[in-house]
């Protein structure tokens, strides 16, 4: 196993975000600050690795017919463990995030790791495919989030890049903004993929 | 009147999918023709609204008198899981010509992330039962609302000469992006 060639599959050829299209609800919702971004993607990646390196464990033990249910226990009780932490540790970010903290659970690109990758292959593969995929979550999530985050407010990860009172395109931290951004950062992204091949 | 504020706060002003970012992937995946939006559209007004009551009773009588609150995504995206499955047993058995119109959306509905977003939003609201039930029904109509407009744009829009690079989910997401930007005109509405 290469791991640069891992890497460059989760950053950029298979980028769950950005090339696969997975995952879109959080994507959009949070990415408003680069600081969200970081947060939300670091907390479905330990979900993400977590459940990968579980269900390779289980793998055997695991119906056929009662995988997904299965699955979705695991990825659940992950869920539940970094919900109550971030809700211990990190209050304002947990508060920031709302709702799209116990929402990874339904995150398509989880379910679906789980089901592609980590029900096929051993405990070490799981493992770095849960990395490199949640890496790639969370590289989408902040490119999205510094973008919006310099147009919209003119700032990055909170410092002012702008005079105090300069006027910003708020529009791109509302939402309209997400969803035009992540529009025109897919497109990059289609574009330059296509050059390359 | 504090019901009819309920339902048109969720259905034009806090949109489900374009203000609050809930079920983004049916709204991207089932909006191609106007016919299947509307047909997925039902199918969420009813398993919301059927989901919301299910989970709201779960949570006031289950989970709070045993103090097992920290089980809710556990429990409520199992529960949601099954009653999906039963609700497409009991048609299949029930009514062949509904199935046949909602069956094929139903599977696809476990995943909808404003299911599972709803049925947790409204016990942090704090709602009553019939608020709740209000409320969801409430999402799903705006739901089903913003998933046809969004398909009409989208059949029109295969006609239209696009750049390469912007054809399918880019230009998708910048028109999802200006109806975004046309409903929070409606922002104003309630305060």
């Amino acid at each position: 196993m290469n791991l640069g060639k891992e890497l460059f599959r989760g950053l950029i050829k298979e980028n769950p975000t950005l090339v696969l299209l997975l995952g879109m609800c959080p994507t959009l919702a949070v990415s408003n600050q680069a600081i969200n971004g970081i947060g939300m993607g670091l907390a479905a990646t330990f979900v993400l690795v977590g459940s990968n390196v579980v269900i390779s464990l289980m793998k055997n033990i695991i119906p056929d017919k009662v995988r997904i249910p299965a699955f979705v226990v695991v990825i659940a009780c992950f869920v539940t463990i970094i919900d109550l932490t971030m809700n211990a540790y990190t209050p304002d970010l947990h508060a920031q995030l709302g709702i799209f903290i116990p929402l990874i659970v339904v995150n398509c690109i989880i379910l679906g790791r789980a089901e592609a990758f980590a029900s096929k292959n051993g405990v070490l593969a799981s493992l770095v495919d849960g990395i490199v995929m949640g890496l790639g979550f969370t590289v989408g999530l902040t490119t999205l989030g510094i973008i919006r985050e310099i147009i919209g407010a003119g700032s990055v990860f909170g410092h002012k890049l702008v005079a105090e009172n300069a006027s910003t395109v708020l529009l791109f931290i509302l939402p309209p903004g997400a969803f035009v951004t992540l529009g025109f950062v897919i497109a990059t992204v289609n574009r330059l993929l296509k050059k390359k091949s | 009147m504090e019901y009819l504020i309920i339902i048109i706060g969720a259905i034009l002003v806090n949109n489900v999918v374009l203000v609050q970012f809930l079920g983004i992937c049916p709204f991207l995946g089932v909006s191609n023709k106007v016919s299947t939006a509307l047909g997925m559209a039902a199918a969420v007004v009813f398993v919301m609204a059927l989901a919301t009551t299910v989970t709201f009773l779960l949570q006031i009588m289950v989970l709070v008198p045993l103090k097992i609150e920290f089980l809710q995504t556990l429990v409520f995206i199992l529960v949601i899981a099954a009653l999906v499955q039963m609700v497409e047993l009991i048609l299949k058995k029930v009514s062949q010509p509904l199935y046949q119109a909602l069956g094929v959306y139903l599977p696809l509905i476990t995943t909808n992330c404003a299911i599972l977003g709803v049925a947790v939003l409204v016990t942090r609201q704090g709602y009553t039962l019939l608020q709740s039930v209000t409320y969801a029904v409430g999402i799903a109509i705006g739901f089903g609302f913003a998933l046809t407009i969004f398909a009409g744009i989208r059949e029109q829009m295969d006609l239209q000469d696009i750049p390469e690079a912007m054809k399918g989910a880019p230009i998708a997401l910048v028109t999802a992006g200006l109806l975004s930007l046309a409903f929070m005109g409606f922002s104003g509405m309630i305060k």
